[in-house]
């Protein structure tokens, strides 16, 4: 099978929706000839014309305002929101008009629309370009979420999620923009809601989103090494979480590690670590353990930035440390 | 009053009972508020009939509203019925969302009613983006976003005017100034002039009395055929004035507006009255005819007040439907 990048996946994504349905359309600040900073949407203009892939001023709440708009009366937008961070601009218009306009009209109008948005940390741009967001809309009804962890998945959501009769925020890791996997020519579509094993174990369950997923699967590589067997579970989409195939895995390995670049308080990891708490704990052998981002804004020197994140490291380390029956409340 | 734009009685007469019902809605919508028969709280929109009406008859049911927190006239004006609004105005399942809206949700999308919106100025960006769709798609409808002129102090507007000049967007914004944003006169919150703010994009802007009904619909009637052609956007300050408080619990309000002003209005501005005595001069109709029009929307209210009134709440089970559209 080809080998792509995750930008030219999405792209991908897109593209073949927008043939597809001509209701679709991309929106945002230098989407169209300058193909985003990622350059992401290069070359989407050239096919579907100005009309389609449309160049917005600097005004992010607008032009999502726009896309709530244009969903609830037939056409499918695609938000591009430049970086995660610029969440906090739109909140109004993605959380009180998108996220509740189905159910605060009892269903009579609804929003498909997709804001595709970034997360990820380590790229030295300080801290209003470097947060992973997604915790704050999961927590909204209404939204549903996504998060790729790799080419494959990138487009697999996206086409979906074009799809999807809701709002839906998807999260690249904009550190994994040129990171290749296999991906399929032909078309193929990942539903929300069903998580990825990526490698089975017996003695810990590894549960990483996004770019996590690589530093669990990093991790198992290492633990294996020990003799410590890791499963490694890719969620996929957090909003639906796929509840029954985490709980399956830690009723199994009787441990689990929650691995998520969001802030750990309040945060992804948290959510997930306390419904394994709650659904499986007569199953579990150590408590399960969040590793999120540190609870710091994101600082700019790479001596700081790169104390902030979970690495393969880290999480080998407290897998060891939970396997062999450490008492780990200190952590 | 301006000349006629339509030809006919009938649709003078259908003005005059778009604005007597709307009138009539919110006398028996308060009157609940005042029973403790209503949940929670609604903003009357008395006083301003002639700014919903005059903007949606001159639209096609296939054309677009936006609403505000102050929208049972406009949602009235663009079609609505009483039925399932006094519904969900009580929380009652057959409400036009079951229930799940109430009064500053309401929407009724048969109609082009895209729904009332609580945040101030929520609704800008997509009225604009109904009509990028419109544009987009090839297709002839129009959007009108109505708002107050408490929401010109909100950013969206900005951000949302200046895109739908750049790309010519079909909408038009219908500013309803009623003098106050909430608890506040507007001179306090606005500075310059309201139409200024539609100047700064090249949108061609126009005041008008908001309490003259033909003039509103003389004037959006020539927008929306505009707008059709592609000449838009619009930007309307519309002036008129609201006849209760922010809300139906803003009883005592001498502190911001005196009750000599708000009998002025009422006295000398009351848009059904002046509208009134138009079709009476001119012949449409006898004060005797208007008056049993009157009546019989009257007994219609209070046959829907009584309907919603005993109508069943949503069944428990409904709490959780509507979160998401899961059916293609």
């Amino acid at each position: 099978m080809r080998s792509i990048t995750l930008s030219q996946a999405v792209n991908e994504a897109i593209a073949e929706e927008m043939r597809r349905d001509e209701t679709v359309f991309l929106i945002g600040e230098d989407v169209a000839e300058a193909g985003t900073p990622f350059k992401v949407t290069s070359g989407l203009v050239e096919e579907f014309g100005t009309g389609r892939v449309i160049d917005t001023p600097i005004a992010e709440p607008g032009f999502t305002g726009l896309a709530v708009g244009a969903a609830m009366t037939g056409a499918r937008p695609i938000v591009d929101l430049m970086f995660g961070d610029f969440l906090f601009l739109v909140m109004d218009q993605l959380c009180n008009q998108a996220a509740k306009a189905h159910y605060m009209s009892g269903g009579k109008l609804n929003v498909p629309m997709v804001l595709r948005t970034n997360l990820g940390a380590t790229r030295r741009s300080a801290a209003q370009h470097s947060q992973s967001l997604h915790a704050l809309v999961a927590h909204i009804p209404g939204l549903k979420v996504a998060m790729p962890s790799s080419a494959y998945e990138a487009k697999g959501l996206m086409k979906t999620a074009i799809r999807d009769n809701n709002p839906v925020v998807i999260f690249e890791d904009k550190l994994m923009y040129q990171d290749k996997a296999p991906v399929p020519e032909g078309e193929f579509l990942i539903p929300f809601g069903e998580a990825n094993i990526l490698r089975e174990g017996r003695d810990v369950t590894l549960i990483g989103t996004s770019s996590m997923r690589q530093v669990c699967e990093a991790a198992a590589e290492m633990l294996a090494g020990d003799g410590i067997s890791a499963e490694v579970i890719d969620p996929r989409t957090i909003v639906p979480l796929d509840e029954a195939t985490i709980l399956e895995s830690v009723k199994k390995t009787s441990r689990a590690i929650v691995v998520d670049e969001g802030h750990q308080n309040f945060g992804t990891t948290a959510e997930i670590a306390a419904r394994i708490s709650e659904k499986a704990f007569y199953h579990l052998d150590a408590p399960v353990i969040r590793m999120g981002a540190m609870d710091v804004p994101v600082p700019f020197s790479p001596a700081l930035e790169d104390l902030t994140v979970p690495t393969p490291e880290k999480v080998a380390e407290t897998a060891r440390r939970i396997v062999a029956g450490e008492l780990i409340h200190a952590l | 009053m301006t000349a006629a734009p339509k030809q006919n009685a009938e649709d003078y007469l259908r003005m005059y009972r778009q604005m007597v019902k709307i009138r009539t809605f919110e006398d028996n919508a308060n009157q609940l508020y005042l029973d403790a028969k209503m949940p929670g709280l609604t903003h009357m929109y008395s006083g301003e009939e002639a700014v919903a009406v005059g903007i949606c008859e001159a639209l096609e049911v296939t054309d677009k509203i936006t609403s505000t927190h102050r929208g049972h006239g406009h949602c009235v004006a663009k079609g609505a019925a009483f039925k399932e609004m006094f519904c969900e105005l009580l929380g009652k399942e057959e409400g036009y969302c079951r229930g799940k809206g109430g009064s500053m949700h309401i929407a009724d999308q048969l109609n082009g009613n895209l729904g009332a919106n609580a945040i101030v100025g929520g609704s800008m960006g997509i009225a604009t983006g109904s009509a990028l769709r419109a544009k987009m798609l090839g297709q002839s409808d129009v959007t009108v976003c109505f708002f107050g002129d408490g929401a010109t102090a909100q950013g969206l507007m900005y951000e949302v005017m200046n895109m739908a000049a750049l790309w010519k967007l079909p909408v038009i914004y219908a500013c309803e100034n009623n003098g106050y944003s909430e608890y506040t006169r507007t001179d306090e919150i606005a500075a310059g002039e309201i139409t200024a703010r539609a100047d700064a994009f090249g949108i061609e802007a126009f005041r008008v009395d908001g309490q003259d009904v033909l003039a509103v619909n003389a004037l959006t009637r020539d927008l929306v055929a505009r707008c059709r052609k592609g000449d838009g956007p619009f930007f309307v300050e519309l002036e008129t004035y609201r006849y209760h408080g922010h809300h139906v619990g803003d009883i005592s309000r001498t502190y911001y507006r005196s009750k000599e002003e708000e009998a002025d209005w009422k006295a000398n501005r009351d848009p059904i009255t002046l509208f009134a005595d138009w079709l009476v001069n001119e012949g449409v109709a006898t004060k005797a005819e208007l008056e049993a029009l009157s009546e019989a929307i009257r007994a219609e209210a209070a046959e829907a007040v009584a309907y919603a009134l005993e109508a069943p709440y949503p069944d428990g089970s409904e709490v959780s439907m509507h979160v998401y559209l899961e059916a293609s």
